[in-house]
């Protein structure tokens, strides 16, 4: 039976191609889009979670308020006696102390005096401790420019745009000025020792790279630091493993105490946790849109190939084919056109996704002046996922829309059906 | 004849017979203001966790010419400042670096403070800056004050507009609201323990409020000043802040 309604689809292409087409548009449609939503917010929160985040973080209550402000006067103090109770009771995750900073970078001339000046977006992490994974984490080896990765105390490495416009070449000092945790004034300076290139505008374009140990000297920070992260052993981002501890280290906090210790999971952060719920909200909504949108206009593709066989479907009945039997013939077609379809729009929108995956879309030239972090080459991501998020709506489709189309069958009354025919 | 005295009453209340508010704004740059000054303060910096107390001496001729020295804590001693029009320049001692400061930097925190590079440096007698209106009458800690409001006539002025509440004896202010282009307030001073030094009245503690951050605020502290005391002019050099 099948072979036979196959052979029916292939022999009579004005019954097929234009179903087939529109299935094959929708299913790649959906699959491309999904893996390009996925695969952006994918790599924004991934980006968020290495360079800002972490899965877990743990900063003040004090510091949380203000975050954005980095308060480094709110910083956690005691900071490597947390990191080890937090290393005995919480073994899956790996933790780090790092510290944002903000200040200026002056560049000297000959004479000591300022050459030029910009402001910096710092970042302390614990460079020179092996153990820490912090090079690997930020890809800063495969970030750098040029140059090479501080080894020891005073020296630093800053964003290659930032180098550019300061005229700043490896083996050069700069100063940095800022405030301490006290607010007193603080200078120092440091060699240059590499230029480095996240891809992300926000980062590239004032960032300077220093090891833990310059800025808790640098910012009066002695055994503080604004920040500590944990990242999950698996390196994957698992929100209900995040909130089940966060949830148990801050029910043993002090609630009473500013400066007591909190913990924030990843999608509490930077407004993630909507990003990401408006991606799940949106792949829902654009299948949901593809199937109705899809299910109408095979409806009336169905309803013109219904007008087209009207002829084929009386004689049918004339000769004594039940009308169930047709609609259910009808059926199958649907069943196999959708296949038929779905198959080939899978193929083609995993084809462009894997494509986008490894080239990805450069948006370098929209984030100039953007402060967003987010990377400047956009990729799709193929998950097992996008195999049948548009195979099964494009299928369901073409069958809602066929079965919709073919109650007319039902409408036909035997009795004059050879006065039909006879027109 | 009733409305009549009604329009008279009201008419004398809205022309309140106040003084000249360019008359007051006078008398108060005489007091606060002069040609040179030499000062010794202390700056109480009141942080969340904790506060801590620079000491700085300081050297200004005009609105111009400035330069101060920090003595202590043991952090700052030895970090000189020097400014020159809408230039500053920072010695640290610890890098041996001179750094330049200038366009919106100067708005920035001293030391964490509650004061701007420009609120230290910033000596302009008021008269030349902004015109001014008398607009109430108040009291302040039982001392009878003018409510002057102020608005810049210049365009660098530090803050767009102000209000002050001058005594009306001693031709102090004893509070001032500082506020940008947008109205918005940006500064609350509080001014107290005025004495007389050298034959003049001056608050020789004031608090600076920077409404927009938490906390109790910065007290400034004169400890010692000297009015039109002549100034080396290599002191307002850049040579002076390596010395």
């Amino acid at each position: 039976m099948i072979k036979f309604l196959f052979k029916g689809i292939l022999r009579d292409k004005s019954r097929s191609v234009l179903p087939i087409t529109i299935v094959i548009l929708g299913v790649t449609l959906t699959i491309v889009l999904s893996g390009y939503l996925r695969g952006v917010m994918g790599d924004m929160t991934d980006q968020s979670a290495r360079f800002q985040t972490g899965h877990v973080k743990i900063v003040t209550k004090a510091y949380e308020e203000a975050m954005d402000q980095m308060p480094i006067d709110l910083a956690i103090l005691g900071v490597d006696s947390l990191l080890e109770s937090l290393q005995k009771q919480y073994p899956n995750l790996q933790w780090v102390k790092r510290t944002n900073f903000g200040g200026l970078i002056d560049v000297p001339d000959a004479n000591g005096e300022t050459k030029g000046q910009g402001p910096a977006a710092g970042m302390a992490l614990e460079l020179f401790d092996p153990t820490s994974n912090e090079i690997e984490r930020m890809n800063i080896l495969s970030s750098i420019v040029v140059g090479k990765i501080p080894s020891k105390p005073g020296e630093a490495i800053i964003g290659q745009e930032f180098a550019d416009k300061l005229k700043v070449k490896i083996g050069d000092e700069i100063t940095y000025v800022g405030s301490t945790m006290n607010g007193s004034m603080s200078f120092k300076s440091f060699i240059v020792s590499g230029t480095i290139r996240f891809g992300s505008s926000a980062l590239d374009k004032g960032a300077i790279i220093i090891d833990i140990s310059d800025a808790q000297e640098m910012l009066d920070l002695e055994d503080g630091s604004t920040e500590i992260l944990g990242f999950l052993n698996d390196g994957v981002y698992v929100h209900e493993k995040a909130e089940a501890l966060k949830n148990d280290f801050n029910s043993k906090a002090d609630t009473n105490d500013e400066f007591a210790p909190t913990m924030l999971t990843l999608k509490e952060q930077n407004n993630l946790g909507s990003y990401l719920d408006m991606v799940d909200v949106y792949s829902g909504l654009f299948v949901g849109i593809f199937v109705f949108a899809m299910s109408l206009v095979l409806w009336n593709t169905g309803l013109l190939g219904g007008l087209r066989r009207y002829q084929e479907f009386g004689i049918r009945l004339a000769l004594g084919e039940s009308k169930g039997r047709i609609y259910r013939n009808i059926i199958m077609e649907a069943v196999l056109i959708g296949t038929i379809g779905s198959v080939i729009g899978t193929t083609i929108g995993v084809g462009i996704t894997l494509y986008w995956q490894q080239t990805g879309i450069d948006i370098s030239a929209y984030l100039q002046n953007s402060t967003m972090m987010m990377p400047s080459v956009l990729r799709s991501k193929f998950t097992a996922q996008l195999l049948y998020i548009g195979f099964i709506p494009g299928l369901f489709a073409m069958v809602i829309g066929n079965m919709l189309s073919g109650i007319g069958i039902y409408k036909r009354e035997t009795a004059i059906l050879f006065k039909e025919l006879e027109v | 004849m009733k409305y009549l005295l009604i329009t008279i009453l009201s008419l004398s209340f809205a022309f309140q017979n106040y003084p000249d508010a360019d008359g007051i704004l006078k008398k108060v740059d005489a007091n606060m203001s002069s040609d040179t000054n030499i000062t010794e303060s202390s700056m109480v910096i009141h942080g969340k966790r904790n506060s801590r107390t620079v000491v700085s001496r300081s050297y200004g001729e005009g609105y111009k010419k400035s330069f101060s020295e920090y003595l202590a804590p043991a952090r700052e001693m030895g970090t000189k400042m020097l400014k020159l029009e809408d230039r500053l320049w920072i010695y640290s001692p610890s890098t041996d670096r001179t750094i330049q400061l200038s366009g919106h930097m100067l708005r920035q925190s001293v030391m964490g403070s509650d004061l701007s590079y420009e609120d230290m440096m910033e000596d302009r007698k008021l008269t030349e800056m902004y015109n001014s209106k008398v607009i109430g009458e108040e009291a302040i800690d039982g001392r009878k004050v003018w409510v002057v409001e102020l608005i810049s006539k210049v365009e660098d002025a530090t803050y767009h507009s102000r209000k002050a509440w001058i005594d009306q004896e001693r031709y102090v202010p004893l509070k001032e609201e500082l506020f940008a282009k947008s109205g918005q307030l940006l500064k609350r001073v509080t001014l107290s323990e005025v004495k007389k030094v050298e034959g003049r009245w001056y608050p020789t503690k004031m608090n600076y409020k920077d409404v927009l951050k938490d906390g109790e605020g910065t007290d400034f502290i004169i400890d010692k000043i000297e009015f039109n005391a002549e100034i080396p002019e290599h002191i307002f050099t850049k040579a002076s802040l390596k010395k």
